[in-house]
C-alpha cells in the first residue's frame, strides 16, 4: 500500500497519543505496516503534542512540510499552526473548541479569529471538516473522549478506506479500560455520524 | 495482569514504542538486572523494568540516584556474570562517563548494555551533544538502530555481543527512535539468570596504574576483535548497486530509503546503512566506496561517520568525493526531516527529487505560543513568588534541571543560569564571590540526590555565601514521577528506605536550615527573609507535593477549586499577572478560574488584595 501520512496535533491532555495508538492498533489488525512518532516534550504542562502516523510501506517515521495526507487537529489554533504540513490535497479535520493558552490569559498573545482562519485554510487544502468535538464528547459522556470523536470523524471521511469504523471499534474494545470503553464507543459513533450526516464539508465551521 | 512485554509467543506482532522495544529486546536476552536515572527521551525504557520487576521477582530494577551510580550498580552485577542494562539520556552519559571509560578496561564477565538516548533538536534537553563520540573515547562497541524492530533486535544482540567480547556495549538511539512506534515481530524470551558469583582477580579489576597499563592493550585487542565483527555484521548492510553512494545511520536511514524509493531512481543509488557504527567497519566502507562515483553521508549531529568515511578513503588512496556536513549541505544542528534529506540528495547527485509543496501559510494569523508552564497548583510557583517577594531582581538565581526550570518564563522570571544537573548549586558560590551579591540557587529534590550532595558539602567547606532553595515536591516530576531516595514509596509496596532531606542537609554541615510549605505564602516569605539574611550557606526546603503526583497517592482527597467573586473583584488581575497559573482565563473581560484545572492550592487567594478569591461552595462543586 502507498504510504498514507496522518498528522495529529493537539494540546497536552487531549489524548493525542492515545488516539494515535488506537489508529496504529487498528492498522496492525488490518495487517498494515505502521510507523508513528510522537512529540510531547512537556505535554502535561500545557504544551503542544504532535503525532505522526505513517500507514503502509516505507521506512521513515516522520512527515515533512506539505506531506500530510490527513491533518487531524484537536484544537483549532493547533490546526492552523500545523497548516504547513498540508498540501493542496490534504484533508483537514479539525475540532473547533478552543483551548486558550495561558499566554492569552496573561495578555501576552492573542487568540486568532478561528472561523476566518479555517476558511482560508479550507480554500487551500483538499477538504476541511470542522466539528465541535468537545460538545460531541460531552454527549458521549466526558469531554476527554474528544480524541475518539475525532477518530470517528476520520473514519467517516472515506480518506482512509483501509481503516473503517469497525476496526477502530475493535481497537477500542481491546485496548481501552472497560470503565471508559462504552463512552469511547459512543464518542466514535458520534464523530462518525457528525461527518456522515454531511456537515459542512469545505465550508469551514459555522462557529458553534 | 501480566505485563504486555512479557508476551511469550514468538510469532506475535505488537505495536511498540521504541523504548518498549528496547526493554523487550533486553527481556528476550534474559536481562536480570536493570538500573536507570530517568531522562527524556529514554525514560520509558526504565519504566518497563520498573513495572515488570514488581511482577517478576527474579528481575531486579532500581532507579539509582544518578546515571553514574546506575551504571556502577549495573556494572557490579555484570561483574558477577549477570546480564544487565542501564538506560539514560545523553547528558546522563556525561555523568556516567567517568565510570564507563575505565569499566571499558576491566570489562565485565556477564553482559552489560548501556542504552543512551540523544535528543537532536533538544525537544527536552539542555544540549544536543552527539554521544557517539563516547564510543570512540571509550573504545567500546556501539549499535545504532534505525527502526523500532531494530531497537528490539539490536538490544538483544547487544547482550550477546557483550557476552562474547566481555565489554559493555553502547546502544545509541535518538528521540526519533525512542519515541517512534512500529510493528515489532517478537522473539523468544530467554530464561534469566539472576544469581551470579564474583571471581576475585584484583590484578585484572583494580585499576591502579600498573594494572591499567596491562588492561589498555587488552581493551585495544578486544576493540580490534569488535572491528572485525563490525566488518561482517549484518547491521552494516549495503543496499542497491548504483554509483551514487549514500551512507546513513539511525533515523536518517528511513528518510534516505523513502526518498530514493519514491524518486524512482533506485537503480542509480547504493546505500550503506551503518548500524554497528563503532568500531567503524573499514572493509565494508571500502567495498562500498569502490563502486561509488561520489558519496553523501546523511547523519544527524556531528560528522562522526563522515570523518570515518573520509579516513577510509584517504587510507586507501581513493579520491571519491565525500559530502556531508557543510554550507549548503547538512547541518550539525537539530533534527533532519524527509524534505531536507531530499533537497540535499537532489543537490549532491544532481537528480530531481520530488518534494512536497506545502500550502502558502504566510497570510495566516499568528498562533499564540504554548510554552510549557508550571501546572495549575504547582507549589514551585509559590516558592518562586515568595523568593521574588523578598529579593526581587536584586539577587542572582542559578537554577537547575526539572519542572521548576519553567520558573524561567514570565511572570515568574526566576532563573539566571542553567547548564547541568546540580550546577545551579555548584555555581552559586562563584556568583556570590565574584559579585558580592545575594545569590539564591534552586534545586529539585530528585536533582539534589542526583548531584546536589557534593556541591553542597563543597560550598559549606569553602564558606560560600548563598541561600539554597530545595524545591521538594516528593517526586521526579519532569520525567513522569519516578521515585528517588527522598520519596516514601511504601504505598507502592517497594522495599526502600526514605531519606529525609533536612537531615541530609544538616548532616552536610549546614547550620541555617528551615522547611516550609510554600503554599502557606506569608510563612514562606518570612522563611525566605530569615534564611537569606545571614552569611554562609543556608538552606530553605520548600516542601509541598507535586499536584499531579499527589493524585496518585493513597488517601488522596481533592481540594475544592477556587473561584473569583465578581462582587469583590476589582479586575486589576494581580492574581493572573503575578501567578501565571494556567487555571485562569479571561471571560468577557473578567477573570475566571477553570474549576477543572484549579487544584485548590489557594495561592491566588493569598495574592488577591481584595480577598475576592475563595473556594467554590460545596454544592456547586459537582463538575
Ligand atoms: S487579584 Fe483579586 S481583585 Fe484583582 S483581578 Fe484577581 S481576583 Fe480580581
Ligand atoms: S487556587 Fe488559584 S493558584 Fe491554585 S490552582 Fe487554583 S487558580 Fe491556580
Amino acid at each position: 500500500m502507498k504510504t498514507t501520512r496522518i498528522m495529529i496535533v493537539a494540546v497536552g491532555g487531549q489524548g493525542n497519543i492515545l488516539a494515535a495508538k488506537l489508529l496504529g492498533e487498528a492498522a496492525l489488525m488490518r495487517g498494515l505496516d505502521v510507523r508513528m512518532s510522537e512529540f510531547h516534550g512537556m505535554a502535561q504542562r500545557g504544551g503542544v503534542v504532535e503525532s505522526m502516523i505513517l500507514l503502509g510501506d516505507g521506512d521513515g517515521y516522520c512527515i515533512a512540510d506539505g506531506e500530510a495526507d490527513i491533518l487531524l487537529g484537536f484544537e483549532p489554533v493547533e490546526t492552523i499552526r500545523a497548516a504547513k504540513k498540508c498540501s493542496s490535497n490534504t484533508l483537514v479535520i479539525t475540532n473547533t473548541a478552543p483551548v486558550f493558552p495561558f499566554t492569552v490569559a496573561l495578555g501576552h498573545a492573542v487568540y486568532p479569529d478561528i472561523p476566518q482562519a479555517l476558511q482560508t485554510l479550507a480554500s487551500r487544502v483538499g477538504g476541511l471538516t470542522a466539528l465541535d468535538a468537545n460538545s460531541l464528547a460531552r454527549r458521549a459522556g466526558t469531554v476527554q473522549s474528544l480524541n475518539v470523536v475525532m477518530l470517528g470523524a476520520l473514519a467517516a471521511s472515506a480518506r482512509l478506506p483501509e481503516i473503517g469504523k469497525e476496526l477502530l471499534e475493535r481497537a477500542i474494545r481491546e485496548k481501552m479500560k472497560p470503565a471508559v470503553m462504552d463512552i469511547n464507543l459512543r464518542a466514535l459513533e458520534l464523530g462518525f455520524e457528525a461527518v456522515q450526516k454531511g456537515v459542512r464539508g469545505n465550508s469551514a465551521c459555522a462557529a458553534d | 495482569m501480566t505485563h504486555p512485554l512479557l508476551t511469550d509467543t514468538s510469532d506475535r506482532k505488537m505495536l511498540l514504542l521504541g523504548n518498549e522495544a528496547i526493554a523487550r529486546g533486553a527481556l528476550e536476552a534474559g536481562v536480570a538486572f536493570a538500573s536507570s536515572y530517568p531522562g527524556t527521551p529514554s525514560s520509558e525504557i526504565a519504566l518497563q523494568f520498573f513495572h515488570i520487576a514488581r511482577e517478576q521477582s527474579d528481575l531486579y530494577f532500581e532507579y539509582s540516584a544518578n546515571e553514574k551510580v546506575a551504571l556502577e550498580v549495573a556494572a557490579g552485577a555484570a561483574m558477577c556474570g549477570l546480564r544487565a542494562i542501564v538506560s539514560m539520556k545523553h547528558v546522563g552519559l556525561n555523568v556516567a562517563s567517568d565510570a564507563l571509560l575505565t569499566l571499558a578496561y576491566t570489562g565485565i564477565t556477564g553482559a552489560l548494555v548501556v542504552a543512551v538516548s540523544d535528543d537532536p533538536f533538544m525537544y527536552s534537553s539542555q544540549n544536543e551533544q552527539d554521544s557517539r563520540y563516547y564510543a570512540k573515547l571509550s573504545s567500546l562497541p556501539m549499535l545504532e538502530p534505525s527502526s523500532v524492530q531494530e531497537a528490539k533486535d539490536m538490544t538483544r544482540y547487544a547482550f550477546d555481543l557483550s557476552t562474547m567480547l566481555k565489554l559493555p556495549i553502547i546502544l545509541r538511539t535518538t528521540t526519533r527512535v525512542n519515541h517512534a512506534s512500529g510493528v515489532v515481530a517478537l522473539g523468544h524470551l530467554r530464561r534469566r539468570m539472576s544469581a551470579g558469583s564474583f571471581h576475585k582477580d584484583p590484578f585484572s579489576y583494580v585499576c591502579i596504574p600498573s594494572v591499567s597499563r596491562n588492561l589498555h592493550p587488552k581493551l585495544l585487542k578486544k576493540a580490534a576483535e569488535a572491528a572485525s565483527i563490525s566488518d561482517e555484521s549484518h547491521w552494516n548492510f549495503i543496499k542497491g548497486r548504483g554509483s551514487f553512494g549514500v551512507v546513513c545511520n539511525g533515523a536518517s536511514y528511513g528518510y534516505v530509503v523513502d526518498a530514493i524509493t519514491e524518486s524512482g531512481y533506485a537503480d542509480r543509488f547504493r546505500i550503506l546503512r551503518l548500524g554497528f557504527s563503532h568500531p567503524i567497519p573499514e572493509k565494508r566502507i571500502l567495498d562500498f566506496l569502490y563502486g561509488c562515483e561520489r558519496a553523501l553521508v546523511v547523519e544527524e549531529g556531528e560528522p562522526y561517520l563522515e570523518e570515518s568515511v573520509r579516513v577510509v578513503a584517504h587510507k586507501n588512496g581513493l579520491t571519491v568525493p565525500v559530502f556531508g556536513k557543510g554550507e549548503g549541505f547538512f547541518s550539525r544542528l537539530y533534527e533532519f526531516d524527509p524534505g531536507l534529506v531530499k533537497n540535499v540528495l537532489a543537490k549532491v547527485f544532481d537528480t530531481p527529487f520530488p518534494v512536497a509543496s506545502p500550502i502558502d501559510t504566510s497570510d495566516f494569523p499568528a498562533t499564540p505560543p504554548r510554552p510549557p508552564n508550571l501546572c495549575a497548583g504547582c507549589p514551585h510557583r509559590a516558592a518562586y513568588l515568595a523568593v521574588r517577594e523578598v529579593l526581587g531582581d536584586s539577587a542572582i538565581y542559578p537554577t537547575d534541571i526539572g519542572c521548576y526550570t519553567l520558573g524561567l518564563h514570565a511572570p515568574l522570571n526566576m532563573g539566571d543560569f542553567l547548564i547541568a544537573m546540580g550546577a545551579g548549586l555548584g555555581s552559586a558560590g562563584g556568583f556570590a564571590r565574584a559579585t558580592g551579591k545575594k545569590v539564591v540557587a534552586f534545586i529539585g529534590d530528585s536533582t539534589f540526590f542526583h548531584s546536589g550532595l557534593s556541591p553542597l558539602a563543597s560550598a559549606v567547606y569553602n564558606r560560600h555565601n548563598f541561600l539554597l532553595v530545595i524545591l521538594d515536591n516528593g517526586t521526579t516530576g519532569m520525567t513522569g514521577h519516578q521515585p528517588h531516595p527522598g520519596v516514601d514509596v511504601s504505598h507502592l509496596g517497594l522495599d526502600k528506605i526514605h531519606i529525609d532531606i533536612e537531615s541530609v542537609v544538616r548532616g552536610l554541615g549546614v547550620q541555617s536550615v528551615a522547611t516550609v510549605n510554600p503554599l502557606h505564602f506569608s510563612k514562606a516569605v518570612e522563611a525566605v527573609k530569615r534564611t537569606s539574611a545571614g552569611s554562609g550557606v543556608s538552606v530553605l526546603i520548600m516542601k509541598a507535593p507535586c499536584p499531579l503526583y499527589e493524585k496518585t497517592l493513597p488517601g488522596y482527597k481533592s481540594r475544592r477549586p477556587y473561584e473569583v467573586r465578581p462582587e469583590r473583584c476589582k479586575n486589576h488581575r494581580v492574581c493572573v499577572d503575578r501567578s501565571g497559573c494556567p487555571a485562569f482565563h479571561i471571560e468577557e473581560n473578567r477573570v475566571e478560574i477553570d474549576s477543572h484545572r484549579c487544584t485548590g492550592c489557594a495561592l491566588c487567594a493569598q495574592l488577591c488584595p481584595e480577598k475576592a478569591i475563595r473556594p467554590v461552595a460545596r454544592e456547586d462543586n459537582k463538575g
